[in-house]
């Protein structure tokens, strides 16, 4: 499976990445080099087996269903890069 | 005494709880070291002067009365990745602009209520993606050591490699760093010092900026492996704010330092031989065999059939999860913002294509290119499966030994350019390292001697999972067996 232009454009579009015109060649080309190197796993015979998803079996820690934080809107806000009122200001989002 | 920061972290602590000196004046010592080091190390990204100076008076009050906990007054550095509250933290990220989180890490958290003292924040690649931490928007730090009779200047690795470089140069007693594929133990075995990341789970995520979730874990870098134990001991802990994190008590490896090998079986996988790889690579892992043999260990072929699969099965999965967990950075709730043409789309696209570096585009593309409609199953959930096999490999080897003995890296450090601009060949740096990412594994890396042009080579020790105390004890006797002394000669 290798990617063209074409794809670079759609993977940068859902990814969220403004990508140039002239870096889509590039990039498809750096691209193709990692994806043909992992191609190998291709060799691998995976029937019959399970998905890893921790080497110590646990169960899922479960806790009461409690509020445990909040009344911290200045510190929820303290880092936004646009606020005002005790809200965050983005961009106009309904045209 | 003229050398509070050559120090160990365990003789400074003693020394401090018998009050040969104070909190104070080593942490003063450090922060003028820092002063004269740093404009040429570029370790520290942030240096927290007065945050140091105020937790060492605090400190100094609580010896006074005979009082503080296990690293009471005892200076460290943080990797960026750990969340300080009040002081900014990036992962070394433009994304992140000058984030300054208003909440601790729990790891970070864990050491100050042991008495540390911070020092400030240690330069890595950006996000931890990056085996020479040359992807950092401070750019990178630069290793004490270089090759005999040379300038050029070398990496300390990556992505700890301001960690790697503040522990190396005396420059903080000990840091906190963090392992996604190899991350500690790579600059742990370029600069000489000691790096484990313990089994998956122990040391809580909380608070420690994300990059692939099911593979990070945090583990420190310290001068010998007692240390490392006494630093992890500390580090790790069952924390309700991280579901992944273990529920399990905290072993005392300080304890298991020293211990003899005798009688434990030693696994010497045949995989770890690799193409390419430097003899003095190869005389270094057979010195090491030698040196178990004679501590009374007994040495086991093994076969691990699926290493070579490792690496191609972690670029799937690691840039997978990280282009899941970086989508949170969008520029709305905090970092760096970028109006673009002023819509809600091309001020998400904008700030993050001028916010993330090359590298880390790179693996957000490769990561939503595998995730994408149609290819999750052909990718991401065969690499997963594969992890299984990897995992049953070393379940099948555990059967036969109790630990593991392999290179920590395939050659020394190298000098920053010298790997070209093929990222495939900077990967392989992770060859040794990444199978125990992947399969949740503890593994330490402990220096075991100089190659020909004076630099350290390191050797590591894998563990079966919950099994860190096998990694200190042969991690232990190599240290004993190897008296590992070189010493970086001060350029700079």
């Amino acid at each position: 499976m290798s990617v063209d232009k074409n794809t670079v454009r759609k993977v940068a579009r859902l990814a969220r990445i403004a990508v140039p015109e002239e870096r889509l060649g590039p990039l498809a080309g750096e691209l193709n080099g990692i994806l043909a190197w992992i191609e190998q796993l291709n060799e691998v015979n995976v029937d019959g087996v399970e998905a890893m998803t921790t080497p110590v079996a646990m169960k899922l820690p479960m806790r009461e269903d409690v509020v445990t934080d909040g009344n911290i809107r200045d510190q929820v806000l303290a880092n936004a890069p646009k606020s005002e009122d005790g809200f965050f200001v983005v961009p106009k989002v309904v045209e | 005494m003229t050398n509070l920061t050559q120090l160990s972290l365990s003789d400074a602590v003693d020394g401090l709880k018998a009050k040969q000196f104070s909190s104070k004046e080593i942490t003063q010592a450090f922060l003028t070291e820092i002063d004269k080091s740093n404009p040429h190390l570029n370790a520290y990204v942030v240096v927290t002067a007065d945050k140091a100076l105020k937790m060492a008076e605090a400190s100094d009050a609580k010896l006074a009365k005979g009082q503080g906990g296990t690293l009471e007054g005892a200076p460290l550095g943080i990797k960026d990745l750990f969340c300080t509250a009040g002081v900014r933290t990036t992962a070394c990220s433009n994304i992140l602009g000058e984030f300054t989180p208003t909440y601790e890490s729990t790891v970070t958290q864990n050491l100050w209520n042991q008495g540390a003292v911070m020092l400030g924040k240690l330069n890595m690649d950006e996000f931890a993606m990056g085996s020479a931490n040359e992807t950092s928007r401070f750019g990178p730090p630069a290793s004490p050591w270089r090759r005999k009779g040379s300038n050029v200047k070398l990496t300390a690795g990556g992505s700890s490699g301001g960690s790697a470089t503040a522990v190396s140069a005396d420059l903080c007693l000990a840091a906190t760093a963090s392992d996604t594929g190899g991350s500690i133990r790579q600059p742990a075995a370029f600069t000489g010092t000691v790096g484990i990341k313990p089994t998956y789970g122990r040391a809580s995520r909380y608070g420690m900026v994300a990059f692939a979730s099911s593979l990070d874990q945090a583990g420190p870098l310290a001068k010998t492996v007692k240390d490392a134990a006494l630093m992890l001991e500390i580090m790790c802990s069952a924390d309700p704010k991280d579901s992944t994190s273990l529920h399990l008590p905290v072993p005392e490896w300080t304890k298991s330092v020293g211990k003899s090998v005798k009688g434990m079986r030693i696994g010497v996988p045949k995989e770890y031989r690799v193409d390419g790889m430097p003899e003095e690579i190869e005389k270094l892992w057979s010195q090491g065999i030698a040196w178990l043999k004679a501590a009374g260990a007994t040495i086991v072929d093994v076969e691990l059939p699926h290493t070579k699969y490792a690496l191609p099965a972690y670029y799937i999965v690691a840039p997978a999860e990280a282009s899941s967990n970086l989508a949170r950075y969008d520029g709305i709730r905090y970092g760096a913002r970028q109006s673009g043409d002023g819509s809600l789309t091309s001020t998400y696209e904008t700030t993050r294509a001028k916010g993330f570096g090359a590298e880390v585009q790179r693996r957000l593309l490769i990561g939503t290119y595998v995730l994408s409609a149609g290819y999750y199953d052909a990718y991401y959930l065969r690499a997963q499966k594969v992890r299984s096999l990897i995992l049953r490999d070393f379940e099948l080897a555990f059967e036969k030994c109790d630990a593991l003995l392999t290179p920590a890296t395939p050659s020394a450090a190298f000098g920053y350019g010298e790997k070209g601009d093929d990222p495939v060949a900077m990967y392989l740096n992770d060859i040794f390292t990444v199978t125990a990412n992947l399969a949740g594994l503890p593994a330490i890396a402990v220096p075991a001697g100089v190659d020909s042009q004076g630099l350290p080579l390191g050797l590591q020790v894998i563990g079966k999972a919950l099994d860190e105390e096998a990694c200190f004890k042969v991690a232990g006797a190599i240290e004993q067996a190897a008296q590992f002394t070189a010493r970086p000669s001060r350029w700079w």
